[in-house]
C-alpha cells in the first residue's frame, strides 16, 4: 500500500488473485473478491441457519432472522402488492448480499498483518452486473406480463396527446438510465467512503512524522475518521435498503404499469 | 482507478464468481431457506390468532357461567332472606304465643292466690267476729248485768269492725 512513504488510497480496491483459474479460455481466477463475496454468502448461510430451528416461541436470533424476512416481505407487499409475492427471495438475495458486502468491507481486518477488509460492492463489476440483473428481470417480467402494452409505461396516465412525443422519448432515457443510476449508486457510495477512510487514515500514519502540527492533524483525522466510519454504517445499511428498495419499485413499474 | 483499469482483467472472474455467490444467495437461502422461515412465522401467526379465538371463546362462556351464577346466587339469597323472614316470624309468634300463656298462667295462679287470701281473710273474720261477739257479751254483761242476744252482739261486732275495716268484694 505504502510505496516510499506514498499511500495510495486506490489501491485498496485492486483485485489481486489468489489461485489462476482458466476456464476455457475465460480467466475466472479465484481473487480476493470472490473470497470476500464467499465470505457474504457463509455469514448470510450462518445467520440464516441459526436461526432456521422453527421454534413456536422464537429465540434471539430466530427473531432476527424473521426479522429480516419480515422486512423484505413487507417492502415487497408495500411496492409491489401481494403479486411480489415470487420476488422475495430476488429481493432477499439483493438486499443481503449488498448488505453484507458493505459491511464486511468495514470489518477493520487491517490490524491483523496482512489482511485487508476488500469491499466487493465497491466494484462496478459486481454493482453493474447486480444492477442489470434487477433491469433484466424488469423488462422481462414487463413483457411477459403486459407484451407489448408494457411500452405505455413510457406515456404516464393522463398525458396530453400533445405532449406524448415529448414526453415518451424523456421516460425512455429515464427507463435507461435505471441500471446505471443503481449500479453507480451503491459503487461510488462505497468507494467515496473507502476513499475518505484511507485518505484521513493516511493523514494519522503521517501527523504522527510531522511533529506538533503534525500531531494535531492527526488527532483532528482520527476524530473525523471515527464520525466518517459511523456515517459509512449508516451508508452500507442504506445503499443495500435504496438498491431493494428501487428494484421492487421498478418490479412494481413493470407489474401494475400505472 | 484499479475497477476500471482492471475491468477488462477481472470481470469474467468477477461475473463468474458473483454468479456462484448470488446464486447460492438465491437458490440455497432466498428460496431454499426463506419460505421455511417464512412458513414457521406463519405457522405461528395462525396458531396465535387460533389460539386469540379459543381463548375469546372460553372468556365468552366463562362469562355466560358467571351470569347463571349470578342469577342463582341472586335467586338464593332471596330464598334465604325468605326463609330467614319466615323463621323469624314463626318465632316471634312462637315466643308470644308462650309469653301469653305464661302470663295467663300466672294470672291463674295470681287469681287462685287472692282467692284463698280472701277465704282466708273471711274465715279470720268470722272467727274473730265469734270471739268479739262472745267477748263483748261477756263484758257487756260484766259492767251492766245485760244478758245481750248472742245475735244482737254479733250484728254490732260485725258492723263495728265493717266501719274499721271495709271489707272488699
Amino acid at each position: 500500500m505504502t510505496a516510499e512513504g506514498k499511500i495510495d488510497p486506490m489501491h485498496q480496491f485492486t483485485i489481486e488473485p489468489i489461485a489462476p483459474l482458466h476456464v476455457g479460455g475465460y480467466d475466472i481466477s479465484f481473487t480476493q473478491s470472490a473470497a470476500w463475496m464467499l465470505f457474504a454468502l457463509a455469514l448470510i448461510f450462518t445467520f440464516m441457519a441459526l436461526g432456521l430451528r422453527r421454534e413456536l416461541v422464537p429465540g434471539r436470533w430466530q427473531m432476527a432472522v424473521e426479522g429480516l424476512t419480515g422486512f423484505i416481505d413487507d417492502m415487497v407487499k408495500v411496492n409491489i402488492g401481494p403479486e411480489g409475492r415470487k420476488f422475495v427471495p430476488y429481493i432477499f438475495a439483493l438486499f443481503t448480499f449488498i448488505l453484507v458486502s458493505n459491511l464486511a468491507g468495514l470489518l477493520p481486518l487491517a490490524v491483523i498483518p496482512g489482511l485487508h477488509p476488500f469491499t466487493t460492492t465497491s466494484q462496478f463489476s459486481i454493482t453493474g452486473v447486480l444492477a442489470v440483473l434487477s433491469f433484466s428481470i424488469v423488462v422481462i417480467v414487463g413483457f411477459w406480463r403486459h407484451g407489448l402494452h408494457f411500452f405505455s409505461l413510457f406515456v404516464p396516465h393522463g398525458t396530453p396527446a400533445v405532449m406524448i412525443p415529448l414526453i415518451a422519448p424523456i421516460e425512455v432515457i429515464s427507463f435507461m438510465v435505471r441500471p446505471f443510476s443503481l449500479g453507480l449508486r451503491l459503487f461510488v457510495a462505497m468507494i467515496a467512503g473507502h476513499i475518505l477512510m484511507e485518505v484521513f487514515g493516511s493523514f494519522i500514519v503521517s501527523g504522527f512524522h510531522g511533529g506538533a502540527m503534525g500531531l494535531g492533524v492527526a488527532i483532528l483525522s482520527f476524530l473525523f475518521i471515527v464520525f466518517v466510519v459511523a456515517l459509512e454504517l449508516l451508508m452500507c445499511v442504506i445503499q443495500a435498503y435504496v438498491f431493494a428498495l428501487l428494484t421492487t419499485l421498478y418490479l412494481s413499474d413493470a407489474i401494475n404499469l400505472h | 482507478m484499479p475497477q476500471i483499469t482492471q475491468l477488462a482483467d477481472v470481470f469474467a472472474s468477477q461475473l463468474f464468481w458473483l454468479a456462484v455467490v448470488f446464486g447460492l444467495i438465491f437458490f440455497g437461502i432466498g428460496r431454499g431457506m426463506l419460505p421455511r422461515v417464512r412458513s414457521a412465522v406463519d405457522q405461528r401467526d395462525r396458531r396465535v390468532a387460533e389460539d386469540l379465538e379459543q381463548a375469546k371463546a372460553a372468556r365468552t362462556t366463562a362469562e355466560e357461567t358467571e351470569a347463571r351464577w349470578r342469577t342463582r346466587m341472586d335467586e338464593a339469597r332471596v330464598e334465604a332472606a325468605r326463609i330467614a323472614q319466615e323463621a323469624k316470624g314463626a318465632s316471634a309468634r312462637e315466643t308470644e304465643a308462650r309469653v301469653r300463656d305464661a302470663l295467663a298462667e300466672i294470672d291463674s295462679k295470681v287469681e287462685l292466690a287472692r282467692l284463698r287470701i280472701r277465704d282466708a281473710v273471711a274465715a279470720a273474720r268470722t272467727e274473730l267476729e265469734a270471739v268479739a261477739a262472745e267477748g263483748a257479751q261477756q263484758v257487756v254483761q260484766q259492767l251492766t248485768g245485760i244478758s245481750v242476744d248472742r245475735q244482737e252482739a254479733a250484728k254490732a261486732v260485725q258492723s263495728e269492725l265493717e266501719m274499721m275495716t271495709p271489707v272488699e268484694r
